[in-house]
């Protein structure tokens, strides 16, 4: 029977909550298309408690296969075999890296048409159509599939939740699946390293956020102050920038590969306003953004947008806030 | 060593506008220039070859694109391509991200690359996935989003930022790796080497000559179909401040602040 096929990512016993967003949209579809919508998890000894849990958000089979955790290729290798030899249609990724890395790849292997980055799918005429906002965001295109269609999830695009029939679990069948030569020549050899200190910000009412135009490490170290001139309930957040840069600990990045949050208050000093970090803030109550460049993207969606230098404004503020306090 | 470096032309992020508002279409005018993301794969290419943990006999840039593409080209070798490398053809036009991959692979495939490096993203398609595309159809393992890299002769040990935290993965050659743009700080070319860009090898092919199969590319052989391009739900725009006076900035900034309680 054709169907929808999603990928369950888990890591330390725990599915991934964009991953069950996924499984939650494609049983959704797939009850639209009159079809059921499939899981395939993958890893060294994955328990029947875990993999069954699926069923609660809407997949009436999970497909398990032993094979490597964390990597793209083998999961390539087994959702294509799952694919083929089932008949299903449709490959559904939640948001995420691996998503892009598994679903090019699959759509190379089954010569299947790719979207990535979609906002929202719906069904016209018994068959799926994508939504993908394109060009930073300033228009929508659609994508339909002469063939297979492979659809890639914006990060948090697909809210998980369990069906009505939570109390179901899925059945579990095991696949064998032989991984292409390719597949094995990746080896991984630490997964999930926590670099930086480990920061509590997902609880903050306020959130003082800094990126590359913060220009060195120490930009945090004023961002500190002004998160501290709040009181309360406050913490300072980062980019993969410069998360990756070393300024800032892993544990405050926000965005597709971080953290998502949603404070009272969003305060982006020095960001740019890429997709893959809007994604994990764009839910914030209160967004001000302070950028020296007037077309930066993130005036696009911000409440209160600042342009000027942060490096004057900042100190500034920090004086201000905490007057006001005071007063 | 061989190491091919995947390189595209895109529209200058200057240019402002990118979508025609009276026919609600891409506007593809303007300046173009060499995707700024692959120059930190060009720049990794670079490093590799002087950090001399390997020997490097080549760097080649491989780009698809329309004939205005070769200035991507000649910017590429100005910033150390030994030569390079153009697929350029009408029937490819309109080719999907899995077409465009499958055609690359097929030109990259004449080359045996030891080592294929991309950008992270194009910054006009931002698909994110031409990588793993291209990686499959050369059957070789590969890894995108990589900001470190320590290669030896027969594998590369690399480093990325994945959904739980740092990944390090180890990936026998050849591979196929696109670079994050923390990887590194691409070098700007010198006044020679952008001189002497245009005398370098430049190969230009059709999909004949590279042995691609016509069915398989340009938009009849692509397998998604884009259009009903859209505006998107608009969003009541946000108030701005231009920082004139900062005083007066930073005075409206914690009214503004005030009046939502957020102090
Ligand atoms: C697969 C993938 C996953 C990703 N995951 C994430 C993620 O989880 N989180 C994330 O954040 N990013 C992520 N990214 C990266 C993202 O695309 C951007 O590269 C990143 O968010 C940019 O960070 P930034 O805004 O700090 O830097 P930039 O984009 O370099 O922006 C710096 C800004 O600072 C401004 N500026 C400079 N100097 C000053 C000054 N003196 N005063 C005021 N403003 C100034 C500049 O005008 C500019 O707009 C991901 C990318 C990919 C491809
Ligand atoms: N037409 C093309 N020709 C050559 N390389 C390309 C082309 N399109 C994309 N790439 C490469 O693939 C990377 C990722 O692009 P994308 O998947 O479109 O975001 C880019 O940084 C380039 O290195």
């Amino acid at each position: 029977m054709p169907g929808i096929l999603t990928f369950a990512l888990h890591y330390e016993g725990a599915f991934n909550k964009n991953s069950l967003g996924a499984v939650t949209e494609a049983s959704k579809l797939a009850r639209e298309l009159g079809t059921e919508a499939h899981a395939v998890v993958v890893g060294e000894n994955v328990p029947d408690e875990l993999a069954s849990q699926l069923g609660a958000y809407g997949a009436s089979k999970v497909f398990r296969v032993q094979a490597p955790e964390g990597l793209a290729q083998p999961v390539v290798d087994a959702m294509a075999k799952v694919m083929t030899d089932n008949g299903h249609d449709y490959a559904l990724f939640g948001g995420g890296l691996l998503g892009f890395e598994i679903g090019a790849g699959l759509a190379a292997r089954l010569n299947a048409g790719v979207t990535m980055e979609v906002t929202a799918v719906d069904v016209e005429d018994g068959r799926l159509v994508a939504q993908r906002p394109i060009l930073g965001d300033s228009a929508i295109s659609e994508s339909r599939y002469r063939g297979k269609g492979i659809i890639i999830g914006r990060l948090n695009a697909f809210e998980m939740q369990q069906s009505a029939d939570a109390g179901s679990s899925a059945t579990v069948e095991d696949v064998q699946v032989e991984l292409s030569p390719w597949s094995t020549k990746a080896r991984m050899v630490t997964r999930g390293e926590q670099r930086g200190a480990d920061v509590d910000i997902e609880g903050a009412d306020i959130l003082i956020a800094g990126g590359r135009g913060l220009g060195k490490a120490e930009g945090f170290e004023t961002l500190e102050q002004l998160a501290a001139s709040f009181g309360g309930n406050s913490a300072v957040a980062a980019t993969r920038a410069v998360v990756d840069a070393g300024w800032y600990p892993y544990a405050a990045q926000i965005g597709q590969t971080g953290k998502t949050v949603a404070p009272k208050l969003y305060l982006a000093a020095g960001i740019s306003g890429a997709i893959q970090h809007k994604v994990g803030m764009q839910a914030s109550e209160n967004i001000v953004a302070i950028n020296k460049d007037s077309n930066a993207p993130i005036f696009e969606f911000s409440d209160l947008g600042v342009v000027g230098d942060l490096n004057k404004i900042v100190p500034k503020l920090i004086d201000a806030v905490k007057a006001k306090k005071g007063g | 060593m061989k190491i091919c470096v995947l390189v595209k032309e895109v529209p200058d992020a200057a240019v402002e506008k990118r979508i025609n508002p009276q026919t609600g279409r891409l506007d593809r005018s303007g300046e173009k220039n060499l995707n700024p993301y692959d120059t930190h794969a060009i720049e990794a290419a670079m490093q590799i070859k002087e950090g001399g943990a390997v020997q490097v006999d080549e760097i080649v840039a491989v780009t698809m694109g329309p004939e205005s593409a070769t200035r991507a080209l000649h910017k590429a070798v100005s910033l150390g391509a030994d030569r390079s490398i153009q697929l350029t053809d009408d029937a490819l036009a309109g080719s999907d991200v899995q077409a465009t991959g499958y055609a690359l692979a097929t030109v990259l495939q004449k080359e045996s690359p030891d080592l294929v490096l991309l950008g992270q993203q194009s910054d006009d398609g931002e698909c994110y996935t031409i990588g793993a595309i291209v990686a499959d159809h050369l059957q070789m393992p590969s890894l995108t989003q990589v900001i470190k890299m320590d290669v030896n002769d027969s594998a590369l040990r690399c480093e990325r930022q994945a959904e739980y935290g740092y990944d390090t993965v180890e990936i026998d050659l050849p591979a196929v790796i696109s670079v994050g743009d923390a990887i590194n700080e691409p070098r700007y070319p010198s006044l020679k080497a952008i001189m002497g860009a245009k005398k370098k090898p430049l190969e230009k092919m059709g999909s004949g000559d590279a042995g691609i199969d016509g069915s398989r590319v340009g938009a009849d052989g692509s397998m998604v179909q884009c259009g009903n391009f859209k505006a998107p739900p608009s969003k009541s725009a946000g108030e701005i401040i231009e920082d004139e006076d900062t005083n007066e900035t930073v005075e409206r900034i914690v009214a503004w602040l005030d009046e939502r309680k957020l102090i």
